[in-house]
């Protein structure tokens, strides 16, 4: 029985020991935990699988516009450039690309999504199991168990380091998504418990240090594209694992990193949308359009009257 | 902390503390008044005064204060539903001094003529405390149920209160006291595990000095 969730290496060296994949022991403790079953936990992920897979086909509507008008529709462009057949992309990568966009305009948009691990960061995790489905048929109990791995990857970051972007960045946001997420796929595609770990290191690795700076404060820009690459860093970084390579950094180590990374991070690139992409002329003036004052994202440089 | 905070809540987009949150801290309005939502007047502070328009918090709060859930889609169209139904809602932005930055103050008439003021924040991730109900400082946060009891500041009070509770069997998690001055008008708030009998309120209504019992579910 798992004990703790402070490692991911101790959840990956439990289930070689046992021989059991590292979801089938999250199952195991988790309904003990909630003093329920393993089958009434597995319904409720099943229940969080099926809104993910509304997301991912109502968020590709061309009508679909957010509050502040600035994103929307972009899910289809890339699907009709998919049916085009120029993309050079193969089928899990296009569609989790697709998918990724998808749930991320519809959240922007105020449509039904799962948290998963945040708001922002809500397109990741469907993207690549909606693909990973498509592709190898896979059915959906062995998608919900692999959500069981994503979530218990989930709480060791969140214990070790955090998953919101207001702490740790968008490292703490779309990089906890895609590990949960990299991790998830190993598992589906039939890898070791070590590989997860390693899958997991290598997606932090891959994202470490990024800010969070969303223009005008909203969930929006550039978090729709970064849930996209951060589906594309999911499938890269489990497809290296799978291949047997290792993470030179173990990866509780990678996991501590980020939390320091993320404490040394200025407070404008935390959310706060004073800093980075938000403090720049277009998206002070987005701003000021939007809220009809200048109260967000300006830092006082004086750049956008030149 | 389990598996469903981390791949969950299900909720309507785009933010946990902006919609998720806001929603919450609506229904908790809601579930202290007696009838049905006439007029509201929300004075926004903070980033919730600065975003509420691309976020959709005004959306969330009115979505809320007319009972639905954070998964609800018809969030979306909240403000359209009230004038339909004749809920009138007035937004103002202010200043509300040493306030958490997502806080929202909701005045709420219901159509029986009652009227209710609550001051609420969205801390992040979903949750909420409502730190105001009317004059009285308070601290929920609508994960428990609640019992609050008003009554005047009398001594003995507070144990005939939690005798009854006591009787019902309820578990108490958190207990707070408040009174605005000796012997005047006080509060009880009670965070309970487990589910509330309708009878509980009428038991501590009989109790000597109680004028009101409010109870609220988890919301």
């Amino acid at each position: 029985m798992i004990e703790r969730y402070d490692s991911v290496a101790y959840l990956a060296k439990l289930a070689t020991e046992e021989n059991k994949k590292i979801s089938d022991l999250v199952l195991e403790e988790q309904a003990v935990a909630m003093e329920t079953t393993v089958e009434d936990i597995y319904n409720q992920m099943l229940e969080n699988y099926k809104v993910m897979k509304d997301s991912a086909r109502d968020g590709l509507n061309d009508t679909l516009r957010s509050n502040s008008g600035i994103t929307g529709g972009d899910a289809t462009k890339f699907y009709s450039y998919l049916q085009n057949g120029t993309s050079s992309l193969g089928d899990v990568m296009s569609q989790a690309i697709l998918t990724a966009i998808s749930v991320s305009e519809y959240n922007a948009a105020m449509g039904k999504i799962v948290a998963s691990p945040t708001g922002g960061s809500c397109g990741i995790l469907p993207a690549v199991l909606v693909s990973l489905q498509r592709k190898y048929n896979i059915p959906d109990k062995d998608i919900v168990n692999s959500m069981f791995t994503a979530a218990a990857i989930g709480m060791v970051i969140a214990n070790l380091a955090s998953l919101s972007g207001a702490e740790g960045g968008c490292q703490a946001e779309c990089g906890s998504a895609a590990a949960m997420s990299a991790g998830a796929m190993v598992e589906l595609r039939g890898g070791t418990p070590k590989m997860v770990a390693n899958a997991v290191a290598i997606a932090l690795k891959n994202i470490l240090g990024l800010v969070c700076d969303p223009v005008a404060g909203l969930v929006e820009v550039p978090c729709i594209k970064r849930n996209a690459s951060g589906a594309a860093n999911a499938i890269i970084s489990a497809e290296i694992a799978l291949s047997g390579i290792e993470s030179v950094i173990p990866v509780d180590e990678v996991i501590e990193a980020m939390k320091r990374v993320g404490d040394m991070m200025h407070p404008f690139l935390k959310e706060t949308a004073k800093g980075g992409l938000a403090a720049t002329p277009t998206a002070i003036k987005l701003a000021n359009k939007i809220f009809g004052s200048n109260t967000t994202g300006c830092t006082g440089c004086g750049r956008c009257v030149k | 902390m389990n598996v469903f905070h981390i791949i969950g809540p299900v909720m309507i987009g785009p933010s946990s503390s902006h919609t998720g949150g806001t929603v919450r801290i609506g229904r908790m309005a809601r579930a202290l008044i007696d009838g049905n939502p006439v007029k509201a007047t929300l004075l926004l502070h903070g980033s919730f005064a600065e975003t509420y328009k691309g976020h959709g918090t005004d959306k969330a709060l009115v979505a809320g204060m007319m009972g639905m859930k954070p998964d609800d889609v018809g969030i979306r169209t909240a403000l359209d539903k009230a004038k339909e139904i004749g809920f009138e809602v007035e937004i103002i932005t202010g200043e509300i001094p040493g306030a958490h930055p997502n806080t929202v103050a909701i005045t709420l008439t219901d159509d029986l003529g009652k009227t209710i003021k609550i001051q609420g924040s969205s801390i992040g991730g979903g949750n909420i405390i409502i730190t105001k109900i009317n004059s009285l400082n308070v601290k929920i946060t609508g994960q428990h149920a609640s019992v609050i009891v008003v009554h005047n500041d009398i001594s003995g009070t507070i144990s005939a209160v939690t005798a009854v509770t006591a009787r019902h069997n309820i578990n108490i998690a958190n207990l707070i006291v408040e009174r605005e001055k000796r012997g005047g008008e006080a509060l009880m708030i009670f965070e309970v595990d487990g589910k509330l009998s309708e009878n509980l309120k009428d038991e501590i209504n009989a109790i000597d000095n109680v004028i009101n019992t409010i109870l609220i579910d988890p919301v």
